[in-house]
């Protein structure tokens, strides 16, 4: 009979050869095209007083409509008049748009962040209890296909009617119905890890279920979370941008790029550069994070992608 | 016979690269070989020796990442490695066809199996419709599928493994290739499924003198159907000759080793029964599924009816049967992995399989169970160690006392203690089977099931595990409930044996009798199937 004993060095060498995958993730082109434009969002929204900026809501009807490069002059509070560039121009109230979409990138990553988070934690929850209480999953299924049904734009009009618009009651239309997909996704995901030999193996020596969940079934679904979740953050920017262009977001007088463009939009002939900055940055957040969530996906979810 | 003719196929000198930071340079090295009309070559090894490797460089399916560096394949004298894309399609199916492992999934679900045939025969020739199917009912009814014309209308999911390994066959046959390559075509079917397909196979080549190249590491099944053997290892040709010199009188210390370990089918002699504490008992034990859908009646499946065991302490009782025997449930049903519908078990004197989880926690200790797949059995997420650990410290041993353990049980499943804190990608598939035994009996349990616990492992580490857990139900006295569909393996660690079909116990009694003198009609057959089973693997003659 041959021996078979084990070779550190072999071990060794093997244990090189799988890199950590997030060593991997943050390598690949498409994550550090995104994440580079994302960190450069999150130091804008971070540093927006610093970049140049004036009051966002400043009003200053002598200054109406400028078109960008313009140099308007400010009246300050004790009188003197100071001189500067309108780099985006104005808009119909005499606001410096530039500011204005500067500090509108709080307001957008804040949506998208904060929905990203919220509807993966209960997403998570709520899979996990579904995909491993089996009695309880038709029901809560049900409940989750319901949610499913209730598109966010009219959710939110209801809730503006009956609270009243503003951050939360954005966040919390938007979450509502991207839980169950969340839900659905983690399920999925339980529902075959809890058959692998090795779930049932931690099943027979006897670990409490809670342990089962969070130390053999949690961490299967972490990858595939963050991926859903970049993909969340994205529309949600999106559907922000759309309630506060409808008028049923985020209140006027607080800047965001929905709430800009909507403003512009009377006079969007003449005055373009009201919708075309919060456009632009709208839509490179947007991207940014859609291309980060496939280089995630791509790296943490080899059998998604074609590339391995 | 036809010895003295030129080969259908000749493999000179191939060598196959690996991509860089692979195990080794390549995949095959070397290699050269042929295969004359009418004659059936088998390559045999274990997994990574290659063998796959080379049936796909013929075929000129290889995956990208390997490319072949030198050598040629010649297929009638036609170099197959210089021929483009387009000569590939035409050579495929028309002179040399392949079948696969898989039934399931060779097969396209959404064709009927005619269609799919039909799809051959349009492409490679110029009949018309009424002339292919026809040619197909000839395949059809060649293959022996009965109701052709049923079958030919048949979707792949309506036939069995066996039916859908003949429709591959005859699809593969249909245009009478020169050149048939089988890759491990029996390693997914039932064993006497398994005997019928070979049949087919030694009869169809015979009849048409295909030369065939049979890749298997079954060496059973070598002995039933192979003129010649080669050998590989690591990408190399051990050896090769006729399979007579290779199975009797084999000249390399590999292949000695490789056959040597192959189990003999004879029960080894073992003491009879005393009157030993009874570990493990089953009343008319029995799972029934019933898939319960809102709009759909029900439907009920019977997984195991009336299964009456019984294991005393330091013995080992094996349940053998084909898949879809129910010999799983059973298992799992023991380890109340699963709850069963009807009966009981006792575990000493303790009912479990109707008492509730809660109380059920103190007695999970007392059973435990090892796995088929060791790639799946343990979290690749924590390090070998903790999972190890795990049980012990669910029942309040300190994690000091746990991990003194674990380094104990590692001597006894002779690996590294200093190995505990790798990861199981770390380790090949017989140290984590090793890793999973530690695991198990890290609990100190009373019985031990290890469920197909060698069938995924290469047959010199399947000895090597069978040995281990002989050794270690001696050294602890433990009760060992061995779940298996190999025969051979059965014969070589049962004291007892349970024989299961469609989810009932048709034979069970001490396992040398049993083995010799089969009492129901199907442990017959089954015994009957079993490749190999008139040749004595390991009695070498002298070389």
């Amino acid at each position: 009979m041959i021996e078979e004993t084990v070779d550190s060095a072999a071990i060794a060498s093997a244990s090189t050869k799988r890199k950590s995958l997030w060593l991997l993730a943050i390598r690949n082109p498409a994550v550090i095209f995104g994440g580079t434009i994302l960190l450069l969002m999150v130091a804008i929204a971070i540093f927006a007083p610093y970049l140049g900026t004036i009051d966002p809501t400043r009003i200053d009807p002598a200054m109406r409509n400028k078109k960008p490069g313009t140099e308007i002059t400010l009246r300050l509070d004790d009188g003197s008049t100071v001189k500067r560039t309108a780099y985006m121009g104005t808009d119909t109230l005499g606001r410096d748009v530039y500011s204005r979409v500067l500090y509108g990138t709080r307001v957008s990553l804040i949506v998208g962040i904060a929905v990203a988070a919220l509807s993966l934690a209960f997403g998570l929850i709520i899979g996990m209890v579904s995909g491993y209480i089996r009695w309880l999953d038709g029901f809560v299924m049900r409940i989750m296909d319901g949610l499913m049904a209730i598109p966010g734009i009219m959710l939110a009009i209801a809730l503006v009617s009956i609270w009243r618009s503003g951050l939360i009651t954005v966040i919390f239309a938007i979450v509502v119905p991207e839980v169950p997909r969340v839900v659905r996704l983690v399920r999925s995901i339980v529902l075959t890890v809890r058959e692998e030999p090795y779930v049932e193996g931690a099943i027979s020596v006897g670990t409490p279920t809670w342990t089962l969940m969070m130390r053999h079934i949690l961490p299967n679904t972490i990858a595939p979370l963050i991926v859903q979740g970049t993909f969340t953050a994205a529309a949600a920017i999106i559907t922000e941008a759309i309630l506060s262009f409808l008028g049923i977001g985020i209140p006027p007088e607080t800047p965001s790029w929905g709430n800009i463009m909507s403003e512009g939009r009377t006079l969007f002939r003449i005055f373009p550069h009201n919708i075309l900055y919060p456009g632009i940055f709208l839509a490179l957040a947007v991207l940014a994070i859609n291309v980060m969530g496939d280089g995630l996906r791509d790296t943490l979810d080899p059998k998604m992608s074609k590339k391995v | 016979m036809s010895s003295d003719t030129t080969p259908v196929l000749e493999v000179k000198n191939l060598s196959v690269a690996l991509p860089p930071g692979g195990d080794r340079t390549n995949a095959v090295d070397k290699v050269s070989f042929t295969v004359k009309p009418g004659e059936i070559v088998c390559l045999v090894g274990e997994s990574g020796s290659g063998k796959s490797v080379i049936a796909f460089t013929i075929m000129g399916l290889l995956a990208k990442a390997l490319r072949p560096v030198s050598g040629e394949i010649l297929l009638q004298g036609e170099n197959v490695l210089a021929a483009n894309e387009e000569r590939l399609r035409e050579l495929r199916c028309t002179r040399m066809s392949m079948i696969f492992q898989e039934p399931m999934t060779a097969l396209n679900p959404v064709m009927t199996c005619g269609d799919q045939i039909d799809e051959v025969l349009s492409t490679h020739t110029k009949l018309d419709a009424a002339q292919r199917k026809a040619k197909i009912i000839g395949i059809l009814t060649r293959v022996k599928l009965p109701e052709p014309e049923r079958i030919y209308a048949s979707f792949p999911h309506q036939l069995s493994g066996g039916q859908r390994q003949r429709i591959m066959i005859a699809m593969a046959l249909v245009l009478d290739p020169v050149l048939l390559i089988a890759d491990e075509p029996t390693t997914a079917l039932d064993v006497t499924t398994q005997a019928e397909i070979l049949k087919l196979i030694a009869e169809l080549q015979g009849s048409q003198g295909t030369g065939v190249l049979f890749i298997t590491h079954d060496f059973g099944v070598v002995a039933e159907i192979a003129r010649r053997v080669a050998v590989l290892r690591w990408g190399e040709l051990v050896e090769m000759g006729p399979t007579e010199q290779i199975l009797s009188r084999p000249q390399q210390a590999y292949t000695r080793m490789l056959i040597s370990s192959v189990p003999s089918i004879h029960p080894v002699h073992r003491g009879v029964r005393l009157e030993k504490e009874t570990v493990l008992r089953t009343e008319k034990l029995g799972k029934t599924y019933s898939a319960k859908s809102f709009f759909q009646k029900a439907r009920v499946v019977k997984a195991a009816v009336d299964v009456d065991l019984d294991i005393r302490r330091g013995e080992t009782l094996g349940i053998v049967g084909e898949s879809g025997s129910g010999k799983s449930t059973v298992a799992r049903c023991i380890a109340r992995l699963i709850d069963p519908t009807e009966g009981k078990v006792f575990l000493g004197t303790t009912e479990i399989a109707t008492i509730s989880p809660s109380r059920l926690r103190p007695h999970r200790r007392r059973v435990q169970i090892v796995f088929q797949d060791p790639y799946r059995s343990l979290n690749p997420r924590i390090t070998v160690g903790d999972s190890i650990v795990e049980g012990p410290m669910n029942f309040g041993l300190k994690r000091d006392e746990a991990l003194g353990r674990a380094r104990k049980l590692m001597e006894t499943v002779q690996l590294d203690p200093n190995a505990l804190d790798r990861y199981p990608h770390q380790f090949s598939g017989g140290q984590r089977q090793r890793i999973c035994i530690a695991r198990a009996l890290a609990m100190e349990p009373e019985l031990l099931i290890a469920d197909e616990a060698v069938s995924a492992l290469d047959v010199s580490v399947q000895k090597q595990v069978l040995g281990l857990l002989d050794e270690i139900r001696q050294r602890l006295n433990l009760a060992v409930l061995f779940i298996t569909h190999d025969l051979r393996v059965a014969a070589q660690i049962c004291d007892y044996v349970a024989v299961m079909s469609q989810g009932r116990v048709v034979e069970y009694g001490a396992a040398e009798q049993v083995f010799s003198a089969p009492k129901h009609a199907y442990t017959k057959s089954l015994f009957a199937a079993a490749p190999g089973r008139n040749w004595e693997f390991g009695k070498f003659a002298a070389a």
